[in-house]
């Protein structure tokens, strides 16, 4: 796979597509993405992005948010969620 | 934020054992086989479902599958694969995936579109199921039907594809590739993207049970073979951010073996028909293996105590050269319904890994091929035993 994932438009608004689905489990330690055939474990982080992909929020609203819940300059969270949201698209995990 | 923006690890597919597996996050099983029935229209000379069938008679009913189901997501199992046979020869399919979906489980249907109408996927949409995979036998109709041994079920695939993405449930397209259509693999994996499949998963046959009875049919050349992964990964490239291409190196030309299910009795489990409950769906070909049904047990008794469970479990039963191997907890040994299909002992290390004593028998395996007519598979109903030849 290339690195280069598709960019992230600022007024997208991602969301998950039927057929995928995050789920907490205890068991298996915490967040879990279930796609077709697969099965993803998200971390803490993983998981507050993709909680926020609702097909509401706009990429710039959902990076607005994460800012003021988490102390990280908003140029390093708009890069890390574009990188975990572009791979998911490539992926056919997301929308945009 | 980490600096790692994948904040994601791949899982494990227990349909495609030979895809990677989780390494640590997960503990116990995850994704549980349901074969639903035996039963079948198609013929597919490939077909990974035991020699002796299970009959209508015996299959698990529909209170004993709910039950099973909630059994499996207490046991933390988050996906089930509705499958068979052809899970549309079950006439209480929608209640089926209604109690799997009801469970809280991730409901995957593997069908090969005959035998589902689009008023039926419907139903079972509204049932709560998540996604569906087709499988196709090839691009060329003629071709298709001759290998499903069923006229018609290329045209079919066509129309439930169709439903499948007017519904909006994603699609994932399954081909298994051998010598008769391995030369098409652009072509089908061009007709899965006019189906609409977000994903298509292109399996090379493994040979086991009616695979194995057809196996001088079925393997492809070893040119064949070379130019099909390069054309994976072309088309990988071509294709890529249209559709997922999921596809793994065949058994008989990897270096290293398949980390078989995730590890035995570790990721995933199969529930026959009938209600057998084993480690992989092959686990039948291995003699001597003691199974537990779900008549009798309840399906955690069974991951934790059943004998056919336990008998590869771990690292504990390794020989050399698995014993004391680097890889032995990544690869886990590979496949044990391959190592005794073709060592005869079923503790040795899978034959594919280049450090099996034999290895060679793997390679010279590569050049069986014979023209000779499949061996279509046949399911006997016990009414024609009883009215027909038996003396």
């Amino acid at each position: 796979m290339s690195n280069a994932a598709p960019a992230v438009p600022h007024d997208s608004k991602p969301r998950l597509p039927r057929g995928v689905r995050l789920v907490h489990n205890e068991a298996h330690g915490g967040w879990v993405l279930l796609a077709p055939e697969r099965m993803f474990k998200a971390d803490a982080t993983a998981a507050e992005i993709l909680k926020r992909c609702t097909g509401e929020a706009t990429l710039d609203a959902i990076v607005d948010d994460l800012t003021r819940s988490f102390a990280a300059p908003r140029e390093r969270i708009l890069a890390d969620v574009s990188a975990l949201l572009g791979g998911l698209a490539e992926k056919k995990l997301l929308e945009l | 934020m980490t600096d790692d923006p994948r904040h994601i690890e791949d899982g494990v597919s227990s349909l495609a054992p030979a895809r990677g597996m989780a390494p640590a996050p997960f503990h116990g099983p995850i994704g549980m086989l349901a074969e639903l029935t035996h039963r079948c229209p198609l013929g597919c000379p490939y077909c990974s479902n035991p020699l002796a069938l299970d009959p209508r008679e015996s299959e698990l009913d529909t209170e004993t599958w709910a039950r099973v189901f909630r059994e499996a997501a207490a046991l933390n199992v988050l996906q089930v694969h509705l499958s068979g046979g052809e899970p549309g020869a079950r006439r209480d399919l929608v209640d089926i995936t209604a109690a799997a979906h009801s469970s809280g489980l991730y409901t995957n249907l593997i069908t090969s579109a005959v035998g589902i109408t689009p008023e039926m996927l419907t139903k079972l949409a509204d049932a709560g199921l998540d996604h569906v995979q087709i499988s196709i036998q090839d691009s060329e109709p003629a071709s298709a039907d001759h290998i499903a041994g069923y006229q018609g079920a290329f045209a079919r695939k066509k129309e439930l594809a169709a439903a499948v993405v007017r519904l909006k449930i994603p699609l994932t397209v399954n081909v298994v590739v051998h010598r008769a259509n391995l030369d098409r693999i652009a072509a089908m994996v061009e007709l899965a993207i006019r189906y609409g499949a977000s994903r298509v998963e292109i399996a090379h046959v493994q040979y086991y049970g009616w695979a194995l009875r057809n196996r001088e049919a079925l393997l492809p050349t070893a040119g064949q073979t070379e130019r099909a992964i390069e054309a994976v990964e072309q088309l990988r490239n071509a294709h890529r951010g249209v559709i997922v291409i999921d596809a793994v190196t065949p058994d008989y030309y990897a270096r290293f073996p398949k980390p078989c299910v995730g590890g035995w009795g570790r990721r995933s489990l199969n529930v026959t028909p009938a209600g057998k409950v084993l480690p992989c769906h092959a686990a039948e070909s291995i003699p001597g293996l003691e199974f537990w049904s779900v008549r009798d047990h309840s399906l955690a008794d069974i991951w934790a105590n059943s004998p056919a469970f336990n008998a590869f479990r771990g690292t504990a039963w390794m020989k050399e050269p698995c014993r004391n191997c680097a890889r032995r907890d990544i690869d886990f040994g590979g496949c044990r319904c391959q190592a005794f299909a073709i060592t005869g002992d079923t503790s040795a290390a899978d034959p594919v890994c280049h450090l099996s004593s034999h290895h060679d028998d793997v390679v010279a395996l590569r050049t069986r091929q014979r023209d000779v007519p499949y061996s279509y598979r046949v399911h006997q109903r016990t009414k024609d035993k009883v009215s027909g030849l038996t003396p």
